[in-house]
Order: C-alpha cells, then structure tokens, then sequence
C-alpha cells in the first residue's frame, strides 16, 4: 500500500501528536475541516482541543506559536499557502529567528509551508520562498522531495530546538508516493545522492528533485550519466556533498524553483566556485523559474518553472562545455 | 541564580497582599528608581558611553509601575520602550537593566540585544522586538500554553502606545486574544505622539477605547499622570481578566514627558498640551499625594531619592568594572541546535598570510 506525500505529511503531524503533548497544531481551517489540502484531515477528532482554527492572521498566528514555544510548547503552524507567510514575516524572521541569539531561550516552531506552483495557482498561491527564510540566521529551512522525506523531516522538524520553515511542495503532495512510511531517515542538513552518475552532477530540492531524475532519465538515452543531488534541507545546506559530486563529475547544474536573484541556486554555486573551483571543468550553472511573478495559465506556467526538458537542455549545454 | 531570587522575592511580596498605601509607596518606589535610571543613562549617553539609543520612560512611569505591580509570579510581561518602571515592579533585577543598556556580556542579553531590548522570558518578561504591536500575539501564545497546561490563574500584560494601536500586529493580536478568550491585559499609553506624529494623524476614532469595543473587549480609560487611578485601574483590569472575564484593554491618557529618545529634543510637543493637565509629571503628583495623604513627609521622600540614587550608582560601579564583549570568544551561534549550524566564518576574518 503506497503512501502520498501529502498523506506522510499527515501521518507525520498525528505521529507528532500522539508521541508528544506538547505538539499542537495552529492555522487556518485546521480543524474539523481538516485544512485547505486536507493535511490535517480528521486530526482534531483524533486529538480535541490541539488542532485549532486560527483567524486570518498570519502575524498574530506565528507570534503566538513562540509564546507557546516559550512555555514550552511544540506548535505546528499552517500557513494555509508559503505565498502567505509574508504577512507573518516580521515575526518568523524579528521574532522566532532571533529569540535564541537574544535570549538563549529556544525556539522549537515548525511553520508548514505550502510551496510551489500547480497549474491554475497563479502569482499568489505557487510561490517558493525558501531562499527568503534561508537568508535569515536562526531558521532551518527544509525542503522535502520525497514521501518519506516529507514524514520523517516534518518529524525531525518538530523535535528541532529551533523554528523550522518546512516547504512542502503542493505538485508532490498527490503525485508523489512512497512504498510505505520509513522507520528510519537521513537527518537534516545530509544531502542525498538521488541518483549515482558519473559525467555532471545536478543539485535540486524539494519537486525539482523528481523533474532533474526525470531529465537524468531522459539523459542516460543519450549515453550521459548524470548524478542528482538532493539538498532536502537548504539551510543548513550540505556542502561536503555537494562537492563531494562535483569532485567525481567537474560539472555542476543547480536547479531551483524559485526566482533567479539569489537564493538557493546562486548560493550553491558560489560555494563551489568559492571552495571547488579546481573540481570544475566547465562554468557552473543553474537553472530557476523565469523572474517574473508566476503566471495564471497552464501554457505559461508550465514554461516559468524549470521542467524535465528544460532541465535536459540545460544540462546537455553544460555536457558541451 | 541571585537574579531570578531577585524576581521571584518580588513577585511573592506582591502576591502576598498589600494594602492600598503600601503598594502606592512600592509603585512610586519603583517609579522613582525608574526615573533615576533614565536620567542617568540619559547622562551616560551623553556623554558617550552608551552607544544606540536611550529611550526614556519620563511620564509614563506610573501607568508602567502600575502594570508591573498589577503582574504576580506565574504572569508574563511584554513591556515597551518605556516600561522600565514597569519591568522593575515586575521584578527585573536594576542590576539587568543597567548592564543591558551598557552592553555587558554578562547581562541577559549579553551584549548582543541592548538598552530597552532585555527580558528573561524564563521568568516571564519577554523581550520585545522594535516592531510594535509584535509582541501582543507571543503574550497570547503564553497564555495559550499555559491554558493546554492547565494552568490557571495568571494573566498575560502587553504594553503599546498610541502609534502602535494603528499596526496590524496590534489589529490581529488583540483579535486573537479575544477570539481565544485570553486573559491579556493590554495597556496602552496614549502619550500623544508616536515619535513625532500626533494623534490626529494616527487614528480617526474618537477614543482608542472604540478599539477595544471593536474587537469586543472591555475597555477601561484612566489618567495616566496619576499612580492611585493607574494602581486602581490597571489592577481591576488584571484581576478581571484573572477571573476569566477575557481580554481588558486599558486606556491611559498622559503626555510623553522627553524626546522619542534621547536624540530627539521633542521641540514638536505642543506647548498646550505640556500646560494642559496631561503634561503633569506623574511622578511629582505621586510625591505630593503622599504628602498630602501624611504617607511621607519631604524629608522622607529625600531619604528615598538618596536611597535609590546610592543603589544606581551602585549598581553601575559595578557594571562599569565588567568587561566588554569579547569578538573572538563570542559564541557567534543563532541556533539552539548546534549541529545544525551552517559553516560560514564564525570569527572575525584575519588577514590571510
């Protein structure tokens, strides 16, 4: 029986609830409705008084979950989508980011955040914001791109001491599956090896992971052994890994999601231009969506984000240098 | 260790019960050792010695002193900018206070947070962040756990003032809080200006007491130049939201008696208003009633001006001695989980070769 990434999500949050009081859950239509993606699907039944509807107040949403944290709570936030975590900016990145550095007093908030674009979701409801939390010190950015990553992350990211930003990618959520839920996981900040090859490495996280497999597929018909790196948390961010691949293959792509200025990809290239720049045999490169807000319709949208062609193209181009 | 004796002794003589003369006398002990520090770190930034900014409480120190007294052990506090009399009626230990504003790595904050920055959230002072109206919802979050815990009883303050009324943390914190039915007390010094914008371009209603309406919150309105009202007011608030009654909201009317900071001469504070009985210095009022009332006669004030300026300087000797923080010994880690770090420079970079 296989499990959806979208059902470990929730395997992992009842898991969470049933191990640990302290853990409850905090955001928009969580409770009896079960959540816009129905990640919390029959949890307030199972756990009454944890799963709590929460007002449309992403701000007050996330301050209360480090009062909670403060009295020694575990909160889980919802943010019902990742594109509406900006109005809770100020205290994710004020309040949550900086409370240990301020005050030693830990900060142990997971904020669930539905990221990435799905056809039809438009400029609002597809955006991938890891790279804005990443860049602020005192957050853990995970980015899960498997089933079994995303249950076994989501619990990782509970038991952290510190406020973890969990993007977990809306395409994965039904069209990712896993055999059944692991019993025992990588921890954060280990990169994975998602597909051993020798001629370029290809480092992505979160959906990217499975459309650069796609591409490697696509490639090995041509003869190209490409190895695919899974980052699946960006901050901390593997660089041993990394470069560890880039020692074997001398060629680098990095693939993101999210928009081209800084970020994720720009930030593991200058780590490997920085630290391997001897390990290279070609410039490294990388591939984001376009750098415009994220289209409305399918034809647009489909084009915007790297793809499993666009992926093979652009490592193709790199296998040429 | 000696710290949080400190608060917690405090705590349990409010606890304890005191009569209506006594805890006027705390309040304007309180208020006194208050005022002191600020013209003091007032002094030392002028002279150089603090670096940032000082931010006084001059004015307010009765509607402060009032929300710390009204706070018992078990409660939280998040005060504002000006709150130091507040903080030292909840039981922030002066010796904190002063080695927060100097820097010290030896204070809470360790010289990495400073001036009105500092709190212990251990013992519930929180310490709040420059974005007003952001620490409404942690307070909430407090009183959320400790209702999941089944701990009954204790309340919750926030501080915030006129300005911080027109921010959307205000808007959702306080919804929230009533939402959830939270025992907050939210206190708001309308001090006729947030830095030197006047009330008539902050809010439109008639009364921010119409806030409170709003959100369907009890509201309550006082004096804030005048310590008994405060005392009594902010007291009844705190003991209803105790008894389960919800959120109260306290409006306090008073006028902010120096400059934003103290870089800041305050030339734009209407010269009416400083006449007008808004600009009564609460402090001097709290003086005179108890003269008047035969609590304390002038020589018995003097006495403890003396008292509370000899523990000041004191208390800055000592702090004066202590070293500053150290770069390279700094532990430069902004995560409790320490194998989670990222593995940038963590020391300051020297020159190569």
């Amino acid at each position: 029986m296989s499990v959806t990434y979208l059902e470990a999500i929730r395997a992992a949050q009842a898991k969470a609830l049933a191990d640990d009081p302290r853990v409850f859950i905090y955001g928009q239509d969580v409770g009896a409705f079960g959540g816009a993606f129905k990640a919390t699907k029959n949890l307030a039944a199972e756990f009454p008084g944890r799963v709590l509807d929460a007002p449309i107040s992403e701000d007050a949403m996330v301050g209360a979950a480090i009062g909670a944290a403060i009295e020694g709570m575990r909160p889980i936030i919802e943010m019902q989508f990742a594109d509406f975590s900006a109005p809770g900016l100020t205290q994710i990145v004020n309040q949550a980011a900086t409370l240990f550095w301020r005050s030693q007093m830990p900060c142990p908030i997971t904020i669930r955040m539905p990221s990435g674009g799905t056809a039809g979701g438009g400029p609002f409801h597809s955006q991938s914001l890891e790279g804005i939390y990443a860049h602020f010190p005192g957050l853990i950015v995970m980015t899960p791109a498997t089933a079994e990553d995303a249950y076994s992350m989501l619990l990782e990211a509970v038991a952290i001491d510190d406020p973890v930003i969990f993007c977990e990618h809306k395409y994965l959520y039904y069209h990712c599956k896993a055999e059944a839920l692991p019993t025992e996981a990588m921890p954060a900040g280990k990169a994975r090896i998602a597909r051993p090859g020798r001629d370029l490495s290809v480092v992505a996280y979160s959906a990217m992971v499975q459309d650069s497999l796609a591409a490697a597929e696509e490639l090995a018909g041509e003869g190209a052994e490409i190895e695919v790196v899974d980052l699946r948390s960006i901050k901390p961010l593997d660089t041993d890994t990394v470069m560890a691949s880039v020692a074997r293959t001398g060629r680098l792509l990095c693939v993101g999601e999210a928009w081209p200025w800084g970020g994720v990809t720009a930030e593991v290239l200058a780590r490997v231009a920085a630290e391997g720049f001897g390990l290279l045999d070609a410039p490294p490169q990388r591939l984001n969506s376009k750098d415009t807000p994220i289209p409305y319709h399918p034809s647009l949208w489909t084009v915007h984000r790297p793809t499993v062609r666009s992926i093979a193209a652009a490592a193709r181009n790199l296998l040429r240098m | 260790m000696a710290d949080m004796l400190q608060i917690l002794e405090s705590q349990d003589a409010k606890a304890a019960g005191l009569s209506p003369r006594d805890q006027f006398m705390l309040g304007f002990r309180h208020m006194l050792l208050a005022r002191l520090m600020d013209d003091k770190m007032a002094s030392l930034y002028r002279g150089g010695k603090i670096q940032g900014g000082v931010f006084l409480g001059r004015g307010q120190e009765a509607l402060s002193a009032a929300t710390g007294l009204a706070l018992k052990k078990g409660d939280v506090f998040a005060p504002l900018i000006r709150d130091g009399a507040g903080r030292l009626a909840f039981g922030e230990p002066l010796l904190e206070a002063v080695r927060t504003y100097l820097g010290s790595p030896l204070g809470p904050m360790r010289g990495r947070d400073g001036n009105v920055h500092r709190g212990s959230p251990r013992h519930g002072m929180l310490p709040m962040i420059s974005h007003l109206g952001a620490m409404i919802s942690v307070v909430n979050g407090v009183l959320m756990a400790k209702r999941f815990k089944k701990m009954s009883g204790h309340v919750g303050a926030a501080s915030i003032g006129d300005g911080g009324t027109s921010t959307g943390s205000f808007h959702e914190g306080l919804n929230q809080a009533a939402v959830e039915k939270l025992p907050l007390v939210l206190v708001v010094a309308n001090n006729q200006y947030a830095y030197s914008t006047p009330n008539e371009r902050q809010f439109a209603c008639a009364s921010l007491l119409d806030k409170a309406a709003g959100y369907g919150v009890t509201g309550h309105e006082v004096d804030g130049t005048d310590l008994e009202a405060c005392l009594q007011t902010v007291g009844e608030a705190a003991a209803r939201a105790r008894q389960g009654l919800g959120p109260q909201m306290v409006v306090a009317r008073l006028l902010r008696l120096c400059g934003h900071g103290e870089h800041d001469d305050a030339s734009y504070i209407d010269a009416r208003l400083k006449a007008s009985p808004l600009g009564r210095d609460c402090l001097q009022a709290a003086e005179e009633l108890m003269w008047r009332r035969g609590w304390a006669d002038e020589a018995a004030t003097r006495r403890l001006r003396q008292e509370a300026a000899q523990l000041l300087e004191e208390t800055l000797a000592v702090v004066q001695r202590e070293p500053a923080p150290d770069p390279y010994r700094e532990d430069w880690r902004p995560l409790a989980s320490r194998h989670l770090m990222e593995r940038f420079e963590t020391y300051p970079v020297m020159e190569a070769m």
